[in-house]
């Protein structure tokens, strides 16, 4: 463990279950994302101090924040954490001017002023020093509590759900900022978010869990695309989520040969699944190609099938399909396509389209029951 | 008008006043933020005064505080002093009876600040008596202070218990409530109507600077 990193571990049974094992570098932003009850904010708490685990292990920059075993338990304010809360908790009797002194409790009294002048100029808010929270709104809110919890020098940034109390609008504003404004900041960064877009947009690693347990930390990228379980790819909001049966795997041209539904589907080369067993498996709705009546491809040749567009909706850019795939399978597949592309090729609610899915992009994993989980 | 009644009305009213804001304010967060076993049966024990007729309450108070047991015969045995028909039982008792409209209203303006606002204080590194000092306190203190204001009032116009702990002895326990029933049982019915018509304005401003500092309140936090 680098000494400028966070590393956190969290064991409990009860009252939350907590099954926690992290670590964010300097510089580094990691998103804890998951379900609403799925503990990440209880983590976040526990980080800051303001929850106490029956069993962790926190050390944060060299600094033992939490050690069960050692009975070493630091509060809150003995630690060094800048959290912005998710309604900001700004303190609504005092001006933002104060509101950012009150955490500057390391300068002497009379640098205190000038310091908060700087940090409200690097959220932009100069000019509104003397205002009242309540005559803020709730992207100038935020911009204070960021600056709030930078004013502490904080040896980790806390972010719990930090944009979800804005309009959109102001959201992607704030998003840009938080981006502009990490390029600064020599710290671990922890998010906390139930937005897997805001996710992929903002955080180098996530980490996603699930009843309290971390179950797959890495880039959003690759936990999307490469979920090491059903419930992960269900988590990760993979629509296209299925099980079959290995037949055959191919090290000569690097392809696993599945039955599914009756079909034979080709993957890429995933031996570690043994012949005959059954899995699970998934394909990112950008893996699943579109074939073109006019002008067919190579790329129809992997995989195709038949299906009718059952739903088709148009949104941010974007034509979300849902096909029906024909004959005896039985199953729907979630497809999206640019919207130029669902135009011109004129797709609408009951046409019949043609679709492959990329070897590539079929991912396996080990089996379980699809059935929705309470 | 008794003027030397009214004075030790208001001397009575000051020194509850004096002991009430800390165990007010010591109470009032302590239930607001704690859970803990008992706690609904405190609430109800603190309530009572509420509820009870005066005379009911005096009447406990005055068997608590006579010399021959209990609390009254320690007091006696070992200090030589004694609680009832003199001004500092009067004092006791006037806390007693005042504890309910000083904790419960200052229990709901603690109970009324986020407790994000109070993490977010720890957080900027504020120890917990800089919390109470820099954030609660300020927070709550309209809550704080109507309490006060309600309990310098109630103690003002209070007769039950005063008569059943304090008695009725001019310049040692007799407060200007007592003076007015003394005045209408001797036919002062001038003098009663001068202290009765003070005591209500006094009443009326009082119900008014509460509901001003509630609504100022309202008007300056989120």
């Amino acid at each position: 463990m680098s000494d400028s990193s966070i590393h956190i571990n969290l064991q409990q049974q009860q009252p939350i279950p907590l099954q926690v094992e992290l670590q964010c570098k300097s510089g580094e932003l990691l998103a804890l994302v998951g379900p609403s009850g799925s503990g990440k904010t209880t983590v976040l708490r526990a980080i800051a101090g303001l929850y106490q685990p029956q069993t962790g292990h926190i050390e944060c920059q060299g600094e033992v924040w939490q050690h069960s075993s050692q009975q070493i338990f630091r509060q809150a304010y003995q630690r060094h954490v800048g959290l912005v809360f998710q309604n900001y908790a700004l303190f609504p009797h005092m001006t933002v001017l104060e509101n950012i002194q009150q955490a500057l409790t390391d300068i002497p009294q009379s640098q205190r002023r000038e310091q908060a002048f700087e940090l409200l100029k690097k959220v932009h808010l100069d000019g509104l020093e003397q205002r009242y929270p309540k005559k803020l709104s709730g992207g100038q809110q935020q911009r204070v509590a960021v600056a709030r919890a930078l004013a502490r020098r904080p040896k980790v940034l806390l972010l719990d759900e930090p944009f979800s109390a804005v309009d959109q609008v102001t959201r992607r504003k704030l998003y840009r900022e938080l981006l502009s404004l990490r390029q600064s900041l020599a710290m671990p960064i922890i998010l906390v978010t139930h937005d897997l877009e805001e996710s992929t947009l903002l955080a180098d690693r996530i980490a996603l869990l699930h009843k309290g347990e971390v179950l797959q930390t890495g880039t959003p990228e690759y936990v999307s695309a490469h979920p090491h379980t059903a419930t992960v790819a269900r988590l990760m909001d993979q629509q296209n989520l299925f099980t079959a049966q290995i037949l055959e795997h191919n090290a000569s041209t690097q392809t696993t040969r599945l039955r599914w539904r009756g079909v034979e589907l080709q993957a890429s080369y995933q031996p570690q699944f043994p012949v005959n067993t059954k899995v699970c498996w998934m394909i990112q709705s950008a893996n699943v190609l579109l074939h073109r009546r006019d002008r067919p491809s190579n790329g129809d040749k992997e995989n195709p099938l038949q299906g009718t567009i059952i739903e088709y909706l148009e949104s941010n850019g974007l034509s979300q399909l849902l096909i029906e795939v024909d004959a005896e399978l039985k199953v729907n597949i979630a497809l999206n396509v640019p919207l130029h592309v669902g135009k011109r090729n004129k797709l609408r609610e009951n046409e019949k389209i043609g679709i492959s899915l990329l070897t590539e992009g079929i991912h396996l994993m080990p089996y379980q029951s699809l059935r929705r989980e309470t | 008008m008794d003027w030397q009644a009214l004075a030790l009305s208001v001397k009575l009213s000051l020194m509850t006043l004096v002991f009430l804001l800390p165990i007010g304010i010591f109470f009032g967060r302590w239930l607001a933020y704690r859970r803990f076993i008992g706690k609904s049966l405190l609430q109800t024990v603190l309530a009572l005064p509420l509820v009870l007729p005066p005379t009911v309450l005096g009447y406990y108070l005055l068997v608590l505080f006579s010399p021959n047991q209990g609390l009254g015969l320690w007091l006696a045995n070992n200090f030589g002093t004694t609680l009832v028909f003199n001004f500092e039982g009067l004092v006791l008792a006037s806390i007693i009876f005042n504890l309910p409209f000083a904790i419960q209203p200052m229990q709901r303006a603690f109970a009324s600040i986020p407790s994000e606002i109070r993490e977010a204080a720890a957080c900027c590194g504020m120890r917990p008596s800089t919390v109470l000092w820099k954030i609660e306190l300020p927070l709550a203190w309209p809550g704080i202070v109507s309490a006060m204001v309600m309990c310098f009032a109630h103690t003002l116009g209070e007769f039950g218990i005063v008569l059943m702990v304090g008695g009725n002895i001019p310049a040692e326990t007799q407060t200007i409530a007592i003076s007015i029933y003394d005045s209408v049982q001797s036919f002062d019915d001038q003098s009663a109507s001068i202290m009765s018509f003070s005591l209500l304005m006094f009443s009326m401003l009082t119900i008014s600077f509460t509901y001003w500092l509630s609504e100022r309140s309202s008007h300056t936090h989120v």
